[in-house]
């Protein structure tokens, strides 16, 4: 399997996301625009991440995790628009010679950092890389991206316990909240943080603007939580 | 003789203080033997509580950052509570580390099925590229602990409190000639060298030891084998080792025993002697199994 690095050279940006999300997935303007991470991957990788195409082996480089390994065609699109992977790859999303499968693999994907896709995996994961960041004297930070259903899974309340206790402060979690777990009562994402020791954020999921002030802010001695919030899932 | 366990943490610790990219993340278990080496280094040596899937992906998280994580509890919450951890954080994630899994079948018998975790070496077997120790010695506990910490891949060391009389030199991928003989081949895995030497007195076999059993010396078992009888005794599941004997000697007809651990749900307490003995893996048990399948053979040809 032959994976391309070659970074394109004309900049591409968010409008070019609906026609690269088109290549994997056909003509579904509808459901482009109302991918629940699409913003939010947009803006961490065009306003806040200090990674790139050159620095991806750089022990210093922000990392990116995306926990939520469902549905990412808005993930591989961001990439390739950002120049990590030719936009040709996505052509054979999910066919057996793709590296672009319906969860991605680090070991596949150019700038992908994890292998997701079960979930409660990658905030856990991200916990031991800030530790790891922390302990070789590197200021970068992870920022991981999970979905409010996602938070069913007991794995993460052990990772948020954590993380609160050992105050880590290069660690951001992003809610995508689209109110899809079962249980979900609207407001009570961020207490569960609080309660921890986090510091807490709430924005508008589709707000450029708003989701850049959150994602960037960075509280000494506390992990923060941004929760997006996003149109409800199956209004 | 050293205490396995207490070497183990010894060890970990040393290697703690010898070399920067290596932590040590356990979950409670063992900290009593910790408290120095974690109030020094804080930001490399982590506790992380009651938390067996965090304990794992913390160990893989620090490893995608480039550091040689030293993973650490009893074997049945390291391996089988966290499994999937494993699966997808060391072996999908594909990095390293070293898993140090304590206590194995026997060790907290009084403990019962909880505690007890025959079936990690089959277990890890599902996962690719895992180099699994199975230090008989406290000696090799150090020796096998340092190797896998120096190289950059997946390990899984399991230490027991059950010990050999005397340690060999840790070999990894390298079976030990202890006694030949011309008939069956016994191989011994771990702690099990010293009964099954007592098992075998007087008898006309070869006996192999390994501390480490995968990579599988097939080699070696291929260019002693006398008779084409081999018996496999392993602290754990029965026979979690019997495909890469069949596979060693694949154009050779053969005859195998697999002794092991086969009743995990045995419902008894006592003492680690009384489960070895139960599952007969004492010296008794092992000589009558042997001796039973010798005069299988025999009364074959």
């Amino acid at each position: 399997m032959t994976i391309t690095r070659e970074a394109t050279t004309r900049q591409r940006g968010y409008d070019d996301l609906p026609r690269l999300m088109s290549l994997m997935t056909g003509d579904e303007k509808h459901s482009h625009a109302a991918t629940s991470t699409l913003d939010v991957l947009w803006v961490l990788y065009d306003r806040v991440l200090d990674v790139s195409p050159q620095t991806l082996d750089d022990p210093a480089r922000d990392r990116f995790y995306l926990s939520k390994g469902h549905g990412p065609m808005a993930y591989y699109a961001v990439l390739a628009a950002k120049g990590f992977l030719d936009e040709d790859l996505l052509l054979g999303w999910a066919s057996y010679d793709s590296p672009l499968g319906y969860h991605p693999d680090r070991n596949l994907v150019p700038g992908v950092e994890i292998s997701s896709g079960s979930l409660g995996h990658g905030l856990p994961l991200a916990v031991g890389s800030a530790l790891g960041l922390r302990a070789q004297g590197l200021d970068s930070r992870v920022v991981v991206l999970v979905g409010d259903a996602e938070l069913d899974e007991g794995s993460n309340h052990e990772a948020i316990e954590l993380a609160g206790a050992l105050r880590l402060d290069n660690l951001t979690v992003v809610v995508v909240d689209n109110r899809s777990a079962t249980y979900n009562e609207p407001g009570q994402i961020a207490p569960r943080f609080a309660h921890e020791g986090w510091h807490t954020l709430t924005a508008d999921g589709r707000d450029h603007a708003a989701l850049e002030v959150a994602l960037k802010e960075r509280t000494p001695d506390h992990p923060s939580v941004v929760v997006a919030e996003v149109e409800e899932k199956y209004s | 003789m050293r205490d396995p366990r207490a070497t183990f943490a010894q060890t970990a610790a040393q290697l703690v203080e010898e070399d920067l990219s290596v932590a040590l993340v356990y979950a409670e278990i063992s900290g009593q033997y910790f408290g120095d080496v974690e109030r020094r280094h804080p930001d490399r040596v982590v506790n992380v509580g009651i938390r067996e899937q965090l304990l794992v992906s913390v160990g893989a998280g620090l490893a995608l950052t480039g550091m040689r994580p030293i993973v650490h509890t009893f074997g049945s919450f390291l391996v089988e509570r966290a499994f999937e951890q494993l699966k997808l954080g060391f072996g999908h994630q594909d990095v390293g580390g070293v898993l140090v899994g304590a206590a194995g079948s026997f060790d907290i018998a009084a403990g019962g099925r909880t505690h007890q975790a025959p079936g990690d070496v089959p277990l890890i077997d599902t996962l690719p590229g895992f180099r699994i120790h199975v230090p008989g010695h406290a000696d090799e506990v150090e020796q096998l602990l340092r190797a896998a910490v120096a190289g950059d891949g997946r390990d899984y060391v399991r230490v027991v409190s059950q010990q050999n009389d005397e340690a060999f030199p840790v070999r990894p991928g390298h079976f030990h000639v202890v006694r030949r003989g011309t008939q069956a081949t016994v191989l011994a895995v771990g702690p099990t060298l010293t009964p099954v030497l007592d098992a075998v007195a007087g008898l006309d076999v070869t006996v192999l030891y390994a501390s480490t059993v995968r990579p599988f010396d097939a080699q070696t078992l291929r260019g002693v084998v006398g008779t084409p009888d081999v018996v496999l005794v392993e602290p754990y599941l029965a026979g979690s080792s019997a495909r890469f004997v069949d596979d060693a000697l694949l154009d050779v007809p053969h005859r195998l025993l697999s002794l092991g651990v086969r009743d995990p749900e045995l419902r008894r307490y006592g003492t680690a002697d009384e489960h070895i003995a139960a599952h007969g893996l004492d010296a008794t048990g092992l000589r009558a199994s042997i001796t039973r399948f010798l005069g299988d053979a025999h009364r074959a040809a």
